[in-house]
């Protein structure tokens, strides 16, 4: 029977580019129960396919469609502990979406809004569920705190172990608190998924940086086995002319002073650029976000450069939705030049446009410079999101640990790196990726390191 | 939260801070630093480790009171709490390779160059001192500095006290008289431009520490890079000491006036004494 996918009601797009409450409305009990009755219930299940941490989407949506979301919580949780984030930030048009069989039909289910729907819904009324612990004993050190972390951590420590979190900044979350912007992932949301994990008995250190407060063979002496999701932190920049210009960011530092450091508060002493001409250089999640917030800080004008098209873009097909309705530009098919600057300040980006050839090794067209094409665009803020790579301090305190040439850790397929009793997982083994991912490689590094603990070390 | 143990005015503006911060002072060597906030909406802000404890687990750090975080800090008294300190963050200074340094500190960059002092002292290679400020009241660490230094020059805008002049006039008159193998100068940035641009002429290798604005301390957001070379180096991860001779200072003085207009903005809505 052929019934239209519930869409969530979202926020008038002019009213949203000026404010950093989310855009995207939570379901109401009836449409959620509407959409829920939609899946199939295939046997097979292609959705869970295509969900990294094998979500049971039909059995949670089952509960859903049977007036019980605190069912449907506790069953997104058997797989994935962080059910609110991933409702809202997974690229779920990707991965169990694509391949709901309603898909080829009238739209596939809408398994990421149920998912919050649920998610959020527990967190609200949900009683406080502290899941029997396991009886292993050992001590583990997880090395950062985002998704790949948290996930590695709320497994071992369901399994028995004695989990510490180390944290570099003030704050626990890694790239949920720093990088997704207030308005996509709010961030009271992200300390109450915290607060649950400490409610296991995870003990958290912050202000700890690995591979300078403590070394990562420090931590081997206090630790039975240690688990790296220190993410990609570290930013690429363009390489080209007026980037040590003032006004010039990277999409990190931009969104770390306007998210973590909270300068979306204008009573907050964080200063950042708001106002005036905005360029951001890049077209994933993190250019989107980037542009987003500086509509919310009073851009007049916001720019997004990238050299492919709009098939390349590699951000969540609705954030650049949302960020074409918020009225940012995109001037596809055009690559940077340089960002050319008066009194030390940027003035504007020179550009050139672009048109695609032959692919290139990822597969895509390449990006071909038309002759004579220069042009400039005006602005006082230019922002850098063409991606970032992992930080290599742990590295430098071990020198044993293998990484490639980009400077991610090499690991095996249970996530072990050249360390006996260390693995890694997340943006550190795979350079920038979703949070989803990250959380997919913290729970097969959990079930290694389950699986070490019951070993005998003093033998291996 | 991070308790105050001790606090002492040393000069006009400058006051000196001991932390309880043991678990920074298990790795931290000189010329690496910490970086601090001082309460939950605070501003992450960067300082040189000035000494250490082990034993006691403390940490010592200047603090000039310039803005808006730096003011609401001096204001906190002996006994109170920090809300977060970090480090060490950096890497160390190694100036042991060479035989006969001279140091030269203006300000508040005494601060940095003191550890290294005394650390050059205790493997047996003394320095020559050079410390360096607009009047007596902001010359800072004359005790110390005597029992560490080979020599210990001293020298003040407006003659007050040491000798009337720059750091680069003695620096330039040391350097005539003796053969140096490094110049290690810590201070504001036109000082150390000052001090690069004199030792290139005698073709002395010259250190300098760059304290530029920076959010994460771990090489994250990207906004303390400085040019050093022709390329774009971190402040944070890859300093922050770096050869002046290869520094681009245009840029990097540039840079470190980026947000002058928003802290003074931000400073008026602080109601601080003095």
């Amino acid at each position: 029977m052929k019934i239209e996918r519930h869409h969530q009601k979202e926020q008038d797009p002019k009213v949203r580019a000026k404010n950093f409450t989310e855009p995207v409305y939570n379901f109401d009990p009836e449409t959620a129960i509407a959409e829920a009755k939609r899946c199939l219930k295939c046997k097979n299940a292609p959705c869970v396919n295509g969900c990294p941490v094998a979500v049971k989407i039909p059995e949670f949506i089952g509960k859903l469609a049977g007036g019980d979301p605190l069912g449907a919580a506790a069953v997104i949780r058997e797989t994935n502990n962080l059910p609110a984030v991933c409702g809202r930030v997974c690229p779920q048009e990707e991965q169990c979406e694509k391949l709901c069989i309603r898909a080829r039909m009238e739209g596939p289910v809408s398994i990421g809004a149920l998912e919050r729907y649920a998610a959020d819904y527990a967190l609200e009324h949900g009683p406080e569920q502290t899941p029997p612990k396991g009886s292993l004993k050992g001590r583990v050190a997880v090395v950062g705190s985002g998704p790949s972390s948290l996930t590695c951590a709320a497994d071992c420590a369901a399994a028995g172990l004695s989990v510490t979190v180390y944290e570099a900044f003030h704050l626990a979350g890694g790239v949920l608190v720093y990088g997704i912007p207030e308005f996509r992932l709010p961030k009271s949301l992200v300390q109450k998924e915290i607060g649950k994990l400490l409610s296991l008995g995870v003990q958290l250190e912050l202000n700890t940086v690995i591979g300078k407060t403590i070394t990562l063979p420090q931590l081997l002496e206090k630790f039975d086995a240690v688990f790296i999701g220190s993410g990609a932190g570290l930013p690429q920049f363009l390489n080209i002319p007026g980037e040590s210009l003032n006004g010039v960011y990277s999409a990190n530092e931009y969104l770390t002073r306007v998210n973590l450091m909270r300068a979306y508060d204008p009573d907050s002493p964080t200063p950042v650029a708001r106002g005036g001409r905005v360029t951001v250089f890049g077209a994933g999640n993190v250019a989107m976000d980037a542009a987003r917030t500086a509509l919310r800080l009073g851009a007049d004008r916001v720019s997004i450069v990238y050299r492919r098209g709009r098939e390349e873009m590699p951000a969540r097909k609705e954030e650049i939705r949302h960020a074409e309705e918020e009225g940012i530009v995109f001037e596809l098919l055009t690559a940077p030049l340089e960002i050319v600057g008066e009194n030390g300040r940027v003035r504007a980006v020179k550009c050139v446009r672009c048109e695609l050839g032959a692919p290139d090794a990822s597969g895509r067209r390449r990006p071909v410079v038309i002759p004579d094409s220069d042009f400039e665009i005006p602005c006082e803020t230019a922002i850098v999101a063409v991606g970032t790579s992992p930080n290599p301090l742990i590295k430098d305190s071990a020198p044993d640990l293998k990484v490639t040439e980009k400077g991610t850790i090499i690991v095996d397929e249970k996530g072990a790196t050249s360390i006996p009793g260390v693995y890694a997982g997340g943006d550190a083994v795979t350079g920038a990726a979703t949070v989803i991912l990250a959380m997919g490689a913290g729970r097969t590094a959990a079930a290694s390191i389950i699986e070490y603990s019951k070993t005998d070390k003093k033998q291996t | 939260m991070y308790k105050i143990i001790k606090k002492r005015i040393l000069a006009e503006n400058i006051v000196e801070f001991v932390i309880d911060a043991p678990a920074v002072t298990l790795n931290a060597k000189p010329g690496q630093f910490i970086i601090l906030r001082v309460d939950g909406d605070g501003e992450r802000v960067p300082f040189t480790i000035c000494d250490m404890d082990k034993e006691k687990g403390t940490v010592t750090i200047l603090v000039q009171t310039v803005g808006y975080s730096t003011k609401l800090l001096a204001q906190k008294s002996e006994g109170e709490t920090i809300r977060d300190f970090v480090g060490p963050l950096g890497r160390p200074t190694d100036l042991t390779e060479f035989k006969k340094t001279v140091m030269v500190g203006g300000g508040i960059g005494a601060a940095v160059i003191y550890p290294q002092a005394k650390f050059l002292k205790s493997i047996g290679k003394p320095a020559d001192v050079i410390v360096g400020a607009r009047n007596k009241s902001l010359i800072m660490y004359e005790t110390e500095f005597k029992a560490a230094a080979r020599n210990l020059y001293i020298a003040t805008d407006d003659g007050s006290y040491g000798r009337k002049g720059f750091v680069t006039d003695v620096l330039k008159e040391v350097l005539d008289n003796a053969r140096y193998d490094a110049v290690f100068a810590v201070g504001p940035m036109p000082m150390m431009r000052a001090v690069c641009e004199l030792t290139k002429q005698y073709g002395v290798h010259t250190v300098v520490s760059m304290n530029a604005t920076m959010v994460d301390g771990t090489g994250m957001c990207g906004g303390c890079r400085v040019s050093v070379g022709g390329k774009a180096l971190y402040a944070c991860v890859h300093g922050p000491e770096f050869d002046g001779h290869l520094i681009d200072w245009d840029t990097a003085i540039n840079r470190s006036g980026n947000y002058r207009e928003q802290e003074a903005a931000h400073l008026c809505k602080l109601k601080v004494n003095g």
